[in-house]
């Protein structure tokens, strides 16, 4: 059984970060974030500018029209250049390197094995489609504004934060999504 | 005088970066790990986010004190509590169905998951959904239960900045007991093998 050496032999897993020194680290990138440019991190800022861009490309005079969409696309604006783009495509590489460096990029479609690919497939649509409803109601996710708004001890970003675990802590219980 | 308040593509892309090599690290794109949370089997999630608020707060009111920073010239979200209290149920139902929050279904995709991107998706959809039902009606609910004295907890009720961050401090020491014990008690947090693995793997007895 001597299987050949030279075989393509994936990298080793290495152990995520100890969750104090990975909240100590967030911590400091959110404190430069903060230096650097005025406000914290986010994420949901660049998906609506995503959907204003799609939503233009494909149906033009819906989007132009639309009370909270449209001002992003009014006189033949592209949303898509912005801060919070690029710093999502630098999440995009800084995630991708990660993963890689640390032998845990797998392509594949987590959950198929616990809850089966048909509803694996439907929790990750219906919990994004909730999240992403929810996250315009707030103005904000999990990053943009419990986290960032946390640290600039905001009140918006505390209510936030108590509903999204409490929330999640019973849902978590009703529903297996993964 | 700090924020400089760069708005370039640089600053974004550095930014980013680095924070998605946090997050991959600290193992939050695996919909196993983060929503094991809920579970009280890994408290990762409540661990990393109270150590970087409290990092962070304690950093900003640090510079502020040496007089570097001027700490009412950063973005500080507008205080809708019905508004953050609605959003925060719904991305946390999301979060417990889905297995990612928005950022974190980034970084999910980007160590290879394809339900991350599916995730991606139904963000679209529902800001698609969340625009089509926008008007008057929305925007009233939304504007509910503002505090009108102001956005931060020092504004609005005059409580000092030093006794949040000490409660917060508190807090996290809190967190990290309370965590540590549940952690114990279970099986223990969510390995990188695991995740790897994926939800339901031979690692994963659950």
């Amino acid at each position: 059984m001597n299987a050949p050496a030279t075989a393509a032999r994936p990298r080793p897993v290495k152990p995520f970060w100890n969750p104090l020194l990975a909240g100590i680290l967030l911590g400091l990138v959110l404190l430069l974030t903060f230096v650097w440019t005025g406000h914290g991190l986010g994420a949901t800022g660049a998906s609506t500018r995503l959907a204003a861009w799609l939503g233009n490309a494909v149906v033009p005079a819906a989007t132009q029209a639309n009370g909270y969409l449209g001002g992003m696309v009014e006189d033949g604006a592209n949303p898509l250049p912005s801060w919070i783009t690029w710093q999502v495509v630098g999440v995009a590489i800084g995630a991708l390197f990660a993963a890689f460096m640390g032998g845990r990029l797998r392509v594949q479609l987590d959950g198929a094995r616990s809850v089966g690919s048909g509803r694996r497939i439907a929790t990750a649509l219906i919990g994004g489609l909730l999240s992403g409803f929810g996250a315009r109601v707030a103005a904000g996710c999990t990053s943009g504004l419990g986290l960032s708004g946390a640290a600039t001890l905001g009140i918006a970003a505390f209510v936030f934060l108590a509903t999204f675990f409490a929330s999640g802590l019973i849902v978590h219980r009703l529903v297996k999504g993964i | 005088m700090w924020p400089i308040n760069d708005a370039g593509a640089i600053s974004g892309l550095v930014c980013g970066v680095l924070f998605g090599y946090v997050l991959e690290n600290a193992g939050f794109g695996s919909p196993c790990k983060l929503t094991a949370q809920f579970s009280m089997r890994d408290w990762s999630v409540f661990k990393v986010m109270f150590t970087a608020i409290v990092v962070a707060a304690t950093g900003l009111y640090g510079l502020e004190l040496a007089g570097l920073l001027n700490i009412d010239g950063l973005f500080v979200p507008t205080s809708l509590v019905m508004a953050s209290a609605i959003g925060g149920l719904l991305v946390g139902a999301g979060f417990a169905v889905g297995g990612y929050c928005p950022g974190t279904s980034v970084v999910g995709f980007f160590s290879g998951r394809i339900d991350a991107l599916v995730f991606i998706v139904g963000l679209l959809l529902g800001t698609w959904v969340f625009a089509g039902l926008y008007g008057p009606a929305i925007e009233s609910v939304m504007a509910l239960w503002e505090v009108e004295t102001g956005d931060t907890f020092m504004d609005a009720w005059g409580i000092p900045q030093w006794l949040l961050i000490a409660i917060l401090f508190a807090a996290l020491v809190g967190v990290f007991y309370a965590g540590s014990w549940f952690e114990r008690r279970g099986r223990g947090p969510v390995q990188a093998q695991e995740a790897v693995a994926g939800a339901g793997g031979p690692a994963d007895a659950s």
